[in-house]
């Protein structure tokens, strides 16, 4: 009996000094100390350290940071000169003359020569292969150690959007995997791989002056799931995190403030246009009329994000045909009349397939699913893991229907339309329309920018009216950022920008 | 030590059949680990050259002796993945964690159920009994990552004990990483608790209606004397094997609760692994967990010996 | 004067009691399981709706409902797979031993130590989602532990003087286990039973979490408090109702066997 009695007591305490002491290391962590350390959470893991190898959004957006091209995307959408001091194109726009930017080095202290900037160009466009955009480089000479002269096989006035490749050193080609060495406004201290990337302010930074006193130290937490990053977010272990949905803004504290953007997504149910029902541009409008876009908008983005018709982002207004809103409205009747015309008049199996990491996507697929149902649709929803997504719906092009965001990689229009280029290797609708493609043409080979906005005008209006998939919107972005920080600024393209993020005073 | 060489060629075996059927599910399931590492957008030279590199074009069976020939020289290769690590660095860094947080569960198991348990047995049908049955029952049945959402909201967010996602490697602050675990560890535990409770209450009762403990009453021994000399001895045997299967279900249960509060340990690790078909990465981790709970099987069956003869003559 | 058996009769009410609220959920729920309203996003509950509305503005109590009858379907037969192949593995090795029981216990210390993560993982990817899917998946798991559990009282046994007198009256081998040996193991099997289901349903549970089981809009569980993880601070009542069903489960299946192991007892 008394054996017991102790046994138990002893088991007691012990558990009461394993609590203790979770409370004391707790309380080490929450001190009110001046924040010099801003900690961003990813909700996934970083792919690369090298900025030629091709990678995810998130991961460009993080590199942003300590990489450069000649020139850098702008928070308007435009690019500015960075390692360049300043450029010139000529009328054709075959030709591109670089300045190099005067005593610009690399993190390691060493100064940028034109020998890098070509052996970077050369290198992206070796890695990249056939896909490269920087294929249209016929030559590429130096006059002068502080000049670049870029030649093109043809006029392209879209081509200095590509000039964001990251210039490197070419001394340091061995390590460019493990060790790379930027001219961006941080350096690299610490990749833990699965952990965090620690990222320190490089004080030779050639914009340092004008940039003042931002933050010295950011740490890039990786975190495995976006559920567990908005957990972190509550509990003060991160400082900011992208990608909330309004649900979750509104179970956030006065403690943190809201950045609104949106996600430079096109976001969508793209269809397989080869699919048979799907071959009749009557089923793919009826998709078109059955599909509530304000009530997918309203359950995941608050109402927030705005709608599209066509592959554009509304944001980008240099590009974008906002004549094509008005092509379809939330019609059931109208998707009904012509299913029937079609000879579906009983409707179709249509199986959306969905990559199961993505929660948006997920209950897009199931919103839509009985959306479908209301016009005779039999839609069901497979979840998938990325990698399955990526080898059969991508690769494969071997689905039906899926729900998928495609986000800018690049500001140069051509990259987004080519997408539905009849012979791309990108085409994964499968879509062919024969005035498409010469549309497409014409349009790339413009330098007028007026006929090109034309042109990319007329190619968002017969992506609209022919149906060519679901699109939804460009999704409403909350980003929510620690009252102790400030300056987080949106980027139309896929960059979070540390270098404007300051300590609150 | 016959006895044990037998064992090491089991193991051997064990881990043999085991990387076979790794490697086969993983010849079969779609997508490799090029068109994960490349994304969306990538050219098909670049996924055939990076194919290449990994090796993941050369014939099935070639791969594998190619794999298993290193492996035996105790080199992993490299991950496909992490391109910065090798898999030996990458595990080394993880296994730890993993460890840790096992051994804190199963410690607050040992030390929570064993006493209760018999406890409940002594008291059998009075009210410590009852209460301990009763308290059990109840957490028996709550799943650990639901509890481990609870206690994140509860004593992360709400209370603030701990600081929510405030992990810390164990090489840079030990104390640290182990106050972080102790509520991942705890929320692992208490299921656990119960089924041990349960499981140590009733082998103790079914030895106390034994014949030779009858006799040992009747022979006029103390109460302590029978339950700690005999009863405690003989009902420790299906305990043990009972642990050591419970040990399995917590490596595997911290798999789950490692994704719950973002602990960078193996669960994770194998998780993001698969997903990204880090195959090195996978074959290896799962060899590891193999080995370890093949040894805990192993370490068990020689305390079965040492504790019941019986096992040894037949 | 006997007494009651509380656990028995509070284990068949609660089991009762679910059993048909899974199955009545199977034919009629108050709201259809899928349709989704905005209006009703995270709506706290209410008189219409008493356990609330999830992330889409679909009453949860119908999901409940309806997922409820999903764990049933996945515990009970994954328990019976792993039961019904456990018991006989486990005799026959227990009993014959020899080359049997090696070939059989090397499987089971091989199925013992993979991951079962990765197992389910391995499975799914190779046979597709769903339902069915699951429960053969974790079945298979489910057969060590009892595969184990059985051949250990099997070999208590053989050697024991009630077995040998079966032998000398002249019983058969399949005699002495199924007729002699096996009705001993009814209390250990129904505890191990017992952990089965509440395992089963935890790894249900569990698998769902991580995105392994059903595929939506079909409610789970699992599934439901995995998606009401992130939205635990504005409606709590989605992450409470699922966890209370599948605790509540467990608890009713647990009770009935432990009131069982009374009745044979007394």
């Amino acid at each position: 009996m008394k054996h017991f009695s102790k046994i138990v007591i002893a088991t007691v305490m012990i558990i009461s000094l394993l609590a203790l002491s979770a409370c004391g290391g707790g309380s080490n962590g929450g001190s009110g100390e001046v924040k010099d350390t801003f900690v961003f959470g990813l909700s996934q893991e970083l792919t690369d350290l090298d900025p030629h190898q091709e990678t995810d959004a998130a991961t460009r957006s993080i590199l942003f940071n300590i990489f450069e091209g000649l020139v850098k995307p702008t928070p308007e959408g435009d690019v500015t000169p960075a390692v360049a001091e300043d450029y010139e194109v000529s009328k054709d726009a075959t030709v591109y003359t670089f300045n190099l930017r005067d005593g610009i080095t690399f993190h390691d202290g060493n100064p940028v020569t034109a020998e890098d900037v070509k052996y970077s160009l050369e290198r992206s466009r070796e890695i990249n292969g056939e896909a490269s955009p920087l294929n249209a480089i016929s030559d590429i000479s130096i006059p002068d150690e502080d000049t670049i002269v870029i030649t093109l096989d043809k006029g392209n006035s879209e081509f200095i959007y590509n000039l964001t490749c990251a210039i490197l050193e070419k001394a340091n080609d061995a390590d460019q995997q493990t060790a790379p060495a930027g001219t961006g406004p941080f350096s690299i201290v610490e990749l833990r791989e699965g952990e965090y990337l620690d990222l320190a302010k490089y004080d030779g930074y050639w914009n340092a002056e004008e940039l003042g006193d931002y933050v010295s130290n950011v740490r890039v937490k990786f975190i495995a799931s976006a559920q567990d990053a908005y957990v972190e977010l509550q509990g003060h272990s991160i400082d900011a995190l992208q990608y909330l949905t309004a649900d979750q803004i509104d179970g956030l504290g006065d403690d943190y403030n809201i950045v609104e953007a949106t996600m430079m997504l096109v976001h969508g149910m793209f269809i397989n246009n080869q699919y048979e029902p799907l071959k009749d541009v009557r089923v793919r409008q009826a998709l078109n009329y059955a599909v509530n876009r304000d009530e997918i908008n309203q359950q995941l983005f608050g109402g927030k994000s705005p709608e599209i018709q066509t592959h554009g982002y509304p944001t980008i207004t240099a590009w974008y045909n906002a004549d094509t809103e008005g092509t379809y409205t939330y019609d059931p009747d109208k998707a009904m009349e012509l299913l029937k015309e079609a000879g579906y008049e009983n409707g179709f199996d249509l199986v959306i397939t969905v990559p199961k990491n993505f929660t948006q996507h997920v209950d897009t697929a199931v919103l839509i699913k009985e959306q479908l149902a209301k016009v005779g649709i039999n839609a069901s929803v497979n979840e998938v893991e990325w990698n399955t997504w990526l080898s059969d719906v991508y690769q494969g092009r071997d689905y039906q229907a899926t729900v998928i965001g495609f986000d800018i990689s690049s500001l140069s229009p051509a990259t987004w339309y080519v997408r539905y280029y009849s012979t791309s290797s990108n085409d994964m609708t499968n879509f062919s329309n024969a005035e498409y493609d010469a549309a497409y043409d014409q349009a790339v080979a413009s330098i007028d920018h007026e006929e090109k906005f034309q042109l990319y005008g007329k190619l968002q209006q017969i992506l609209a009216e022919e149906g060519a998939s679901v699109f939804i919107e460009d999704p409403a972005d909350f980003v929510a950022v620690s009252a102790d920080f400030t300056g987080y600024t949106p980027y139309p393209v896929s960059a979070v920008d540390f270098s404007l993020i300051k300590p609150a005073q | 030590m016959k006895y044990v060489l037998k064992k090491f060629i089991t193991l051997l075996i064990t881990l043999f059949v085991i990387s076979i059927l790794t490697f086969t599910a993983f010849s079969v399931i779609p997508g490799d680990a090029a068109l994960s590492k490349l994304g969306i957008d990538a050219s098909p030279e670049a996924i055939a050259e990076l194919q290449q590199q990994y090796g993941l074009d050369k014939p099935i069976l070639e791969r594998y002796v190619d794999w298993a020939i290193h492996a035996l020289q105790g080199d992993f290769g490299q991950s496909f993945n992490y391109t910065r690590m090798t898999v030996s660095e990458l595990l080394s860094t993880r296994l730890p964690v993993t460890v840790i947080l096992a051994a804190m569960s199963l410690l607050i198991i040992v030390l929570v159920s064993v006493p209760l348990g018999m406890l409940s047995a002594k008291f059998s049908g009075r009210w410590p009994d009852v209460l301990i049955n009763q308290t059990t029952q109840v957490t028996m049945a709550i799943p650990s990552f639901f509890l481990g959402i609870i206690l994140t909201v509860i004593f992360g967010i709400g209370l603030k004990w701990f600081q929510v996602g405030g992990y810390v490697s164990p090489d840079k602050d030990l104390l640290g990483c182990i106050s972080y675990l102790i509520f991942p560890a705890i929320a692992v535990a208490i299921p656990k608790i119960a089924m041990v409770v349960k499981f140590v209450r009733n082998s103790v009762l079914s030895e106390i209606n034994k014949d030779y403990v009858r006799t040992a009453y009747s022979k006029g021994n103390d109460e302590n004397q029978v339950l700690y000399g005999h009863v405690l001895r003989n009902a420790m045997i299906p305990v043990i094997t009972f642990v050591a299967m419970v040990v399995a279900e917590i490596l595997t249960g911290s798999l789950v609760i490692e994704q719950v509060f973002n602990i960078p340990g193996m669960g994770r690790l194998l998780i993001t692994s698969i997903s990204n078909r880090d195959f090195p990465v996978v074959q290896a981790s799962v060899l590891y967990i193999t080995a370890v709970v093949v040894v805990i099987n192993f370490i068990v069956d020689i305390i079965y010996q040492i504790a019941d003869p019986r096992i040894r003559t037949s | 004067m006997k007494k009651l058996n509380y656990s028995l009769i509070i284990g068949m009410v609660i089991t009762g009691s679910l059993l048909l609220f899974a199955l009545i959920g199977q034919f009629w729920t108050p709201y259809s399981i899928t349709e989704t309203s905005v209006a009703l996003k995270n709506a706290a509950p209410s008189m219409e709706h008493i356990m609330g509305c999830d992330n889409l503005g679909r009453d949860i109590l119908s999901r409940v409902m309806n997922g409820c009858g999903t764990t049933f379907l996945v515990a009970v037969l994954t328990v019976a797979i792993g039961c019904v192949f456990g018991v006989i593995f486990g005799a026959l090795t227990g009993f014959y031993g020899g080359w049997l029981d090696k070939i059989i216990m090397r499987l089971n210390d091989i199925l013992l130590s993979f991951p079962s993560v990765l197992l389910v993982l391995i499975f799914i990817s190779v046979i597709g989602k769903g339902k069915y899917n699951i429960i053969l998946a974790l079945g298979i798991l489910f057969i060590p532990s009892f595969v184990r559990m059985v051949r250990g009282e099997v070999i208590r046994y053989k050697e024991q003087e009630f077995v040998k007198s079966a032998r000398v009256l002249g019983a058969g081998n399949l005699r002495i286990i199924f007729v002699h040996i096996l009705p001993n193991l009814t209390v250990s099997m129904l505890t191990t039973a017992a952990i089965g289901f509440n395992n089963a349903v935890l790894a249900e549970a569990s698998m769902s979490y991580l995105g392994l089981g059903v595929q939506p809009p079909e409610p789970s569980l699992g599934r439901m408090l995995s998606e009401a993880q992130s939205c635990v601070f504005n409606a709590p009542w989605y992450a409470i109702w699922p966890g209370v069903v599948i605790v509540l489960i467990i608890l009713g299946f647990s009770l009935i066997s432990e009131g069982l192991r009374k009745m044979t007892e007394s």
